[in-house]
């Protein structure tokens, strides 16, 4: 259950996996992303509703070759300039991209969470999205004869997501911003969650989510395992780092460099932020 | 104080546009200033709902994304975003969506998705996010666009989402449940569908602007209203709220945020 998050991932995600990092803006388990790009991961398949910096490095470092999203950008900010590089000119290497509305992904965790073969919604009538993705079909309602909108369930083989807290049995616990995160652990085969800190007992929050211990697969203490995301209750976004995000992604080099020297040239998160306070970011 | 920018103006009609409604969904960026002018201004009760499932944020200064801390912190409710999604949206508990895109068509269709082909585009956008089910689900749609040839098109890339798709009664027969755009403010006038062929139709200029400009500025033959009005001027009261709210989101981003 308790591991380090370099054991945790070097166990739980593999090459050609289909991973899920989950978070709306807040609680984005960037830590556990920069441990993936540490560890070389190749061919993934990357789901995710509003994908931003974590998966541009990701895809920047050629760690997928295949997207699930609804939508991809540096919120406030633009684009995601390494996603666009690699769908717009194939580096460094082509992304292929598999393309929803945010209902139709939100219903597509819903159903595999629940174990069914497919979502169903009254969704985006009109939207060209559907002749580009055979995941989204039309079905007819056996009641009313209406037709909505099917998409096909997703079943991440992990799905991985930061929380504030867990307790000693690995309850893990998480307040403000949830999205769409309890529904990506209980729909995927494994889920690695990284917190900000464990504890004796988890004392209620408004709005929590709790996830029972028996649907997580592994805990890994990684205080400001979020950052530049955040954890309501520890800190806040860093705003700033979002905004200057977007000059170092803009070119290639400056790219690989900034990757090199903070995430395949540090050790663990700890030396990650190190090396960042270090530039006064 | 100077005289309002083209951009200010859009802003204050957009937050104009949402007297007397209840509930906003609201998108980032020029949505995001114009609902919370709008709150500041004559709506103290909007209620601002933004995708990541806050309901009734209060924010103090503008939120850099629709999941900064503050949104959380001033709601009245936190929800999931199936919930939203579901219970909100596609229930029907909207009554506006604030809408924006990188294209728009004379039926007021958007697209947010890719400029040239789908498989091998020039430009690759963010994508859907939430707006084909705003554009389908709310009550009424406002859309806030600054308008330009290269925006206002005769042909969208990729219809992202529907406006009024071919036109007449296309929305519905598609299956959409809410009313779609009810107006397209942009920062030279303001566009809003005929009631029956549905295609935009100018029916006010803002101070300064002629007819030209925006003849100039649209990528289709522009109808044009036979009786068009002239947007009231914007007043000092809403020119400087807008800005004290625009300042103090300025400092605040600019701050170190750190820990």
């Amino acid at each position: 259950m308790f591991a380090s998050l370099r054991d945790a991932v070097a166990e739980l995600i593999h090459d050609g996996d289909t991973v899920a990092m989950e978070g709306f803006t807040h609680l984005i388990p960037h830590a556990a992303g920069h441990e993936v790009i540490r560890q070389g991961r190749r061919d993934l398949t990357l789901l995710r509703m509003t994908p931003d910096v974590i998966y541009d490095q990701l895809i920047g470092a050629g760690a997928a070759r295949r997207l699930l999203f609804s939508w991809g950008g540096n919120p406030g900010v633009g684009s995601l300039h390494r996603l666009r590089d690699a769908v717009e000119h194939g580096w460094p290497r082509p992304l292929e991209l598999v393309e929803y509305t945010h209902a139709m992904m939100a219903a597509a965790y819903v159903a595999g969470a629940s174990g069914l073969p497919f979502g169903l919604l009254r969704a985006g009538a009109g939207t060209s999205l559907p002749a580009h993705n055979d995941r989204i079909r039309a079905v007819t309602c056996p009641f009313t004869g209406e037709t909505l909108t099917a998409v096909a369930a997703h079943r991440p083989d992990v799905a991985v997501i930061h929380a504030q807290r867990a307790d000693r049995a690995g309850n893990v616990q998480l307040w403000g911003i949830v999205g769409i995160q309890k529904e990506a652990v209980y729909s995927a085969r494994r889920a690695l969650v990284t917190v900000e800190e464990v504890v004796d007992h988890l004392t209620p929050m408004p709005g929590e989510v709790v996830l029972p211990a028996a649907t997580v697969t592994a805990v890994c203490e990684v205080p400001g395992g979020a950052h530049p995301s955040y954890a309501q209750g520890f800190g806040r976004r860093d705003n700033r780092f979002y905004r200057a995000w977007d000059a170092i992604a803009k070119g290639r080099e400056s790219f690989t460099a900034w990757i090199d020297r903070h995430v395949r040239g540090t050790a663990d998160h700890a030396a990650f932020r190190r090396a960042l306070a270090e530039e006064g970011r | 104080m100077s005289a309002a920018t083209p951009d200010e103006v859009m802003t204050v009609v957009a937050a104009r546009a949402l007297r007397g409604k209840r509930t906003c969904f609201v998108g980032i960026g020029a949505p995001s200033a114009a609902a919370n002018l709008a709150r500041r201004l004559h709506e103290p009760g909007l209620v601002l709902i933004y995708e990541s499932g806050t309901i009734g944020s209060k924010p103090d200064v503008l939120p850099l994304s629709i999941g900064d801390g503050e949104l959380a912190e001033t709601a009245d409710a936190v929800v999931s975003v199936p919930e939203i999604f579901s219970y909100w949206l596609q229930a029907g508990r909207i009554d506006v969506g604030f809408l924006s895109a990188a294209q728009i068509d004379r039926f007021a269709n958007l697209n947010s998705t890719v400029i040239g082909p789908y498989e091998r585009p020039r430009v690759r956008l963010p994508g859907a996010g939430g707006a084909p089910e705003i554009a389908a689900a709310a009550r009424e749609v406002v859309i806030l666009m600054p308008q330009r040839l290269e925006t206002f098109v005769g042909r969208l890339d990729f219809v992202t989402t529907a406006g009024f798709l071919d036109g007449g009664d296309a929305r519905t027969r598609a299956g959409c449940t809410g009313g779609g755009p009810s107006r397209v403010i942009t920062d030279l006038g303001v566009l809003t569908p005929d009631p029956a062929t549905k295609e935009l139709v100018l029916t006010a200029l803002h101070p300064g602007v002629d007819l030209g400009d925006v003849r100039r500025a649209t990528g289709w033959p522009l109808r044009v209203a036979d009786r068009l009005e002239d947007t009231d001027p914007v007043t000092d009261e809403e020119l400087a709220t807008l800005r004290d709210l625009k300042a103090r989101t300025a400092r605040a981003h600019d701050e170190a945020l750190h820990g």
